[in-house]
């Protein structure tokens, strides 16, 4: 008989329970003083046919750590609760639950290595309970599960300890049966309100142009679409798919770019204009692989390449963070992974844009997760998911402004190392298609559309979710399988691979078959569990997939190779050449497309875009976010004539998008793998790196440097301007490091509010014009890219009055650029920290803004050629903060001083504004003067900066202080 | 003996195999990598070795316990492999998650210590830490750690830090010669958290057990220990990773110090390459 099984684990001592420690003073910090103590459970949930007996045996030798945990095993699901106040919580029914997977196959061996049936034990479910001790009320469980606790749109809370008590489940869930129909819809006969409320209804998200090609498409077949088709073509022509916003005809009015005056232009294609222009124009040789791929390729040496694709993740983190992040990173894995024939991932990048931590709970609008908890649950979601795939973390930023409140943002880079001999690839007539990896489940189906109310449901349509979790450890065994396929005796197993991501297996196959056409058969789709409708296999967003066209000829020989990882792999179909995406279910044909319609029916638009510049007056000065107000600062002098020089800058250094970001980096591996070269801690004392290095080849000094710019601020004042100066910062922070910017490659991410407005859409062309002008000057390709156009938010009109927020929350225009760079040998890099007391400190300056580009070119050849040649011993950046933070963040890092005059031109001007295309060196004397530098001043053994600021007078600071401020503002808790 | 035969056994979730190999190929031996269920087919493989090392990495994504899932299929036949492997001469390494396994197949610390009296878990600041770190060597006829006084390389973890169920459990790991290396300070002390030398010499009776504080002790191990050793001392585990610290760019101070000939990582593997090709 079929019964359940629990096991409750906890810790034999609190001293062996920091995460109940952690939240403890969480718990208080929400206004619970009185919370004595937290103890947390973990919880098994076993069904099978096992006695509590052998479950106890086998909790014993295979759950429980002797030294630090206790256990014990109750009959049944349903426990009475022991009566102290506690809140359980379990994921919903479909969610991913990797260690749940995990237990039931140790379990199942365990079973089996005693001789005993491991079919015994059908499914495992985990849980974990945290026992509140000192909780007055139900009221404060719920605060507690709510602020910290639980996610109700993957998990689900059980209150106890108050009346009434929430019911414990009695059996696990069971998903729904299946019965096959095949489902039309009724495009023809609609009217343009028809094909708009379907097309909003039916989570389309298509225009009415695009809904009307639609329609007369299937007028010509005299036929109705199917449900599948028209999922098909939704997706395919999504903005996620073919950015269309970029891909547009754009007629431009307004301001000129980069120079006064204002101008009418037509753009083609806005992103063929300019971004692929500059690419173009660049004619960089070593570009192997720009805009066709999964990522972008540039030549490492004469082996191998490198290849760099950065994904944002937005929508999903600002609903559940944690899942969000995590699988954002493993998206963009599984992008290296599907580059070419496949890439092996030697490194990662994260940056994020959120709203300050500290923001008052009170001014959130509803259904907006706290800051805080976004910050705390992508950071550890990056952690998770990037440490247990073994790929170091080495480069990010976190940049704090209010408006990511609704809308925060998450950038993934991967960078892989793939053979030149592996980057072509093509699926070719005949191959069989391969899907491998995890099980196809309803996650992630409709991307972020989901609403609360169908989560809140108890009935089995729960199965049902959006948000997705992920599972590391899946993507890390198809990741070995992969690379050994790739890499088999006689050649690769595989003709062509890509990932399955946004659009599941839709978009993986229709985008494979694109010029061949293919047939599928649905039922061949290894499933989680039962009851999945045809059209939900074919646009599942389950992780860990990815599709592989295997010839027949070596078919045997790669479903070994997956057998033997651990790795499912099943043929669902194969490239036929005809031109149709053809969709079986059961035999039944649910989909038939012509591939051409399918790619290139698609309408095209132009829309128009205007933009005037704000008057200076209402353009808000940078934000210092996070800036506290400062407490008495005795080195202050009341009437100080430098206007509390002293203070400002100990504040610049607590402001958070300065303060050190040391709490966060140190939860990622960064070194995994054996390459790394500069982390991004670096000196005595851990100060910021500007840039990453790493070695991609074990056996060589060749090296690659990653960088980003990053200044969302500055499209206050001009957008244009925002974009140049993001590709400056971005070029500037490997230039410090070391690299070499003629073999240096950038990609684009750009972030914005909705473009269906003029002035949005031209702030969307100027940083397109600004990226593309700085990328041509510098000649920096782009290699590739991704946008995401939609970050705002709505709310209802008395929700705003009363939070004093715009009704259209929107993101500020943000456009990150990433750097990946070539160094032929990693040993001439230089890091940050001071060195040497007795050596000067230069400052090169050439801002872009006012130089111009030819100026600016100068100054970043100088500098990169003064490293190249050794005569530079610490390079740092000048970026947020200004000058005086550039100094003070080198001092920190090493422990020593320095002794500087900043009371000339142009230093006085750029002390605490962000200074464009401006670098401090360290370098000897004798070079510094060779070199035709300005002198500011020099290092010293004394850890304290000297700062002459005006006439006359000296400002000092000692090292210790500007340390501590600068570690303060972002620390754990 | 002409080269010294490691096998670097895998399994999902790992992730330190490639730089592992390559430390040992650095240091002049012969590894080859091996997938745990080829092993658990074919047992004994190991015979035809003198090293086995479990990689670093995330074993079954820690899911359960860091290393529990693994040190499972390290049962029967598998586990009487190991101990002929260490009786006849051989050795065994683990790193950070080999560690892990190690301790909870109950191969370390081993000797008259019971497996269910010493652990790694979770660190004590509930986070997982990557930092480097500075270690005094305590066993210095371990075939890993000859001529090594100090050595210092990179922590990467969340479950890391090791404790034993109790004092005398503490006692006899210190007598037994079972404690390897231990994190000290800058100063090379291994001072407790209240600035006190909790020198070595002392009975572990007497010593707080916290030994060197956060974040010299990286995880809040008992008595600050790094890597522990079976009584042989060829048995070995340890929490930071030699195999990145293979290259003196490695060293998070590389740019502030004259050139290093022998990283300490790489020091590691040729201390045991020399020690086995004897």
């Amino acid at each position: 008989m079929r019964t359940y099984v629990t096991v409750i684990v906890r810790a034999r001592e609190p001293r062996f329970d920091a995460t109940a420690a952690a939240l403890l003073s969480d718990v208080r910090a929400l206004g619970l003083p009185h919370i004595r103590e937290i103890q947390i459970d973990r919880m098994y949930f076993i069904k099978g046919e096992v006695s509590p007996e052998t479950v106890k045996a086998l909790a014993a030798a295979q759950i429980v750590d002797p030294v630090t945990e206790t256990f014990e095993v109750v009959e049944g699901l349903d426990r009475r609760a022991a009566g102290a106040p506690a809140i359980e919580v379990h994921y919903l029914p479909g969610v991913m639950d990797p260690a749940a997977l995990t237990t039931l196959r140790t379990l199942r061996r365990a079973l089996a290595q005693v001789g005993a049936d491991p079919r015994a034990i059908d499914d495992v479910r985990t849980g974990r309970r945290h026992v509140i001790v000192g909780a007055q009320s139900r009221g404060e469980l719920e605060v507690v599960a709510r602020r910290l606790l639980a996610n109700d749109c993957i998990e689900r809370v059980y209150l106890a300890g108050f009346a009434p008590e929430d019911r414990l489940p009695d059996r696990f869930p069971e998903p729904p049966q299946y019965r096959f129909e095949l489902r039309r819809v009724a495009l023809r006969s609609l009217d343009d309100a028809g094909l708009m409320k379907l097309s909003r209804e039916g989570h389309l998200f298509l225009s009415l142009d695009e809904m009307r090609a639609v329609q007369a498409h299937y007028a010509g077949l005299k036929r109705d679409p199917t449900d599948l088709e028209l999922e098909t073509l939704a997706q395919t022509w999504s903005e996620h798919c073919v950015h269309k916003t970029l891909k547009s005809a754009v007629e431009y009015e307004g301001e000129d770019f980069g120079r006064p005056g204002r101008v009418r232009v037509r753009f083609e294609n806005l992103l063929k204009d300019t971004i692929v222009r500059a690419t173009r124009e660049a004619r960089r040789d070593w570009c192997l692989s720009v805009f066709v791929d999964n990522a972008g390729v540039i030549a490492f040496d004469d082996d191998y390449g490198v290849a760099f694709k950065v994904e944002t993740h937005n929508h999903p983190s600002a609903i559940e963070p944690y899942g969000g992040a995590a699988t954002g990173v493993g998206g963009c894995i599984r992008d290296i992974l599907g580059c070419g024939l496949g890439a092996k991932p030697i490194a990662s990048t994260d940056v994020f844009c959120l709203a300050p931590p500290d923001t008052p709970a009170d001014r959130l609008p509803t259904g907006v997760l706290h800051p805080r908890r976004v910050l705390k649950g992508v950071v550890a979601g990056v952690r998770d998911y990037g440490n247990r795939m073994g790929i170091p973390t080495v480069n990010g930023a976190i940049y704090f402004d209010p408006r990511y409140l609704a809308n925060p943002l998450v950038f993934c880079g991967c960078v892989g190392l793939i053979p030149r001999n592996r980057i072509e690839k093509a699926a070719r007539r005949g191959d069989m298609i391969v899907v491998a990896g995890g099980r196809t489940g309803r996650d992630g189906i409709h991307g972020a559309t989901f609403s609360s109310a169908e989560l809140e449901s108890t009935h089995v349509d729960e199965f049902s979710h959006a948000v997705q979790i992920g599972n590391a450890v899946e993507e890390k065994k198809v990741l070995d399988a992969l690379l050994r396929a790739r890499d088999a005796d006689g050649g690769c197993l595989y003709s062509a691979v890509t990932d399955c991501g946004a659009g599941g297996l839709s978009s993986a196959v229709g985008e494979m078959g694109a010029e061949l056409g293919a047939e599928v058969d649905l039922e061949k789709v290894p499933l989680k569990y039962s009851g999945l409708r045809y059209d939900e296999i074919w646009i599942s967003e389950a992780q860990e997939r990815m599709v592989f066209a295997v010839p027949p000829s070596a078919l045997d020989r790669f479903l070994a190779v997956f057998a033997e990882e651990e790795v499912e792999a099943a043929v669902i179909g194969r490239f036929t050449g005809d031109g149709r995406l053809r969709v079986r279910y059961r035999g039944e044909v649910v989909g038939d497309l012509d591939v051409h319609f399918l790619h290139e029916g698609l309408p095209r638009s132009t829309r128009r875009a205007t933009w005037t510049a704000p008057p200076a007056s209402v353009v808000p000065h940078a934000p210092h976010v996070g800036r506290a107000t400062p407490a008495a600062d005795p080195g202050s002098e009341p009437g100080d004539r430098h206007d509390g020089a002293h203070t400002r800058l100990l504040d610049e250094l607590r402001s958070l998008n300065v303060a050190s970001k040391e709490w966060v980096i140190r939860q990622y591996d960064h070194e995994v793998q054996g390459r790394s070269v500069i982390k991004p801690l670096c000196g005595p004392a851990s100060g910021p790196s500007d840039a990453a290095v790493l070695r991609p080849r074990l056996d060589s000094m060749r090296g690659v440097a990653l960088g980003c710019g990053l200044c969302p601020q500055v499209s206050d004042r001009d957008p244009y301007w925002m974009a140049v100066l993001a590709v400056d910062e971005a070029l500037r922070n490997v230039i410090c490091v070391g690299a070499d910017p003629e073999h240096t490659a950038i990609l684009d991410n750009f972030c914005f509010p909705k473009c269906d407005n003029e002035p949005t859409l031209g702030a969307l062309v100027r940083t397109c014009r600004g990226a593309a002008d700085a990328a041509i000057a510098y000649r920096l390709p782009f290699i590739s890219g991704k946008d995401s156009l939609s970050n705002e938010f709505s709310m209802p009109p008395a929700e705003a009055a009363r939070l004093g927020l715009p009704q259209r929350l929107a993101i500020p225009p943000t456009l990150l650029v990433s750097a990946i760079s070539v160094i032929d040998d990693v040993r001439r890099c230089v890091t940050m920290d001071l060195k040497t007391p007795g050596n000067v400190v230069v400052a090169a300056s050439a801002p872009v803004e006012t130089a111009g580009f030819e100026a600016a070119i100068a100054l970043h050849r100088k500098v990169a050629a003064l490293i190249r040649f050794g005569k530079v011993r610490s390079a740092h950046d000048v970026s947020d903060g200004g000058l005086l933070v550039a100094l003070a963040e080198m001092c920190i890092a090493s422990n020593l001083g320095l002794s500087v005059d900043l009371s000339g031109d142009p230093w006085r001007a750029m002390l605490w504004e962000p200074a464009p295309t401006t670098y401090v060196l360290e370098m000897n004397e004798a070079d510094a003067r060779s070199a035709g530098l300005p002198v500011v001043g020099r290092v010293t053994a004394d850890a304290v900066l000297a700062a002459t600021l005006g006439a006359g007078k000296q400002i000092t600071w000692s090292v210790a202080a500007l340390a501590q401020a600068w570690r303060k503002a972002l620390s754990p808790g | 003996m002409a080269t010294v035969r490691v096998l670097v056994v895998r399994a999902p979730g790992t992730n330190c195999d490639e730089e592992t190999m390559h430390g040992w190929r650095l240091a002049g031996a012969s590894p080859q990598l091996l997938h745990i269920e080829r092993w658990i087919e074919r047992p004994t493989l190991l015979r035809e070795f003198d090293v086995l090392t479990l990689p670093g990495g995330f074993s079954y994504g820690d899911d359960i316990a860091a290393g529990k899932v693994f040190a499972a299929g390290l049962t029967g036949a598998i586990l009487d492999e190991i101990r002929a492997l260490v009786e006849r001469g051989g050795g065994v390494l683990g790193i950070c998650n080999g560690l892990q396994v190690l301790v909870k197949a109950g191969l370390l610390p081993g000797g008259t210590i019971a497996p269910d009296r010493v652990t790694v878990t979770y660190n004590a600041s509930g986070r997982f830490e990557a930092r480097w770190v500075r270690m005094k060597v305590c066993r210095t006829d371990c075939p890993f750690l000859l001529d090594t006084t100090f050595t210092e390389m990179p922590v990467e973890h969340g479950e890391g830090r090791v404790v034993a169920r109790d004092e005398t459990t503490l006692a006899a790991l210190e007598t037994g010669g079972h404690v390897a290396l231990r994190y000290v300070d800058a100063e090379d002390r291994s001072a407790d958290d209240k600035g006190r030398n909790a020198d070595i010499e002392r009975p572990a009776a007497e010593r707080d057990l916290r030994t060197v504080a956060y974040p010299a002790n990286p995880n809040g191990s008992d008595a600050a220990i790094a890597g522990l050793c079976d009584p042989t001392g060829r048995i070995l585990g340890l929490m930071p990773h030699p195999d990145r610290h293979l290259d003196p760019t490695n060293h998070p101070l590389w740019t502030r110090r004259p050139p290093v000939d022998l990283p300490d990582g790489l020091r590691f593997f040729k201390s045991a390459v020399t020690f086995w090709k004897a």
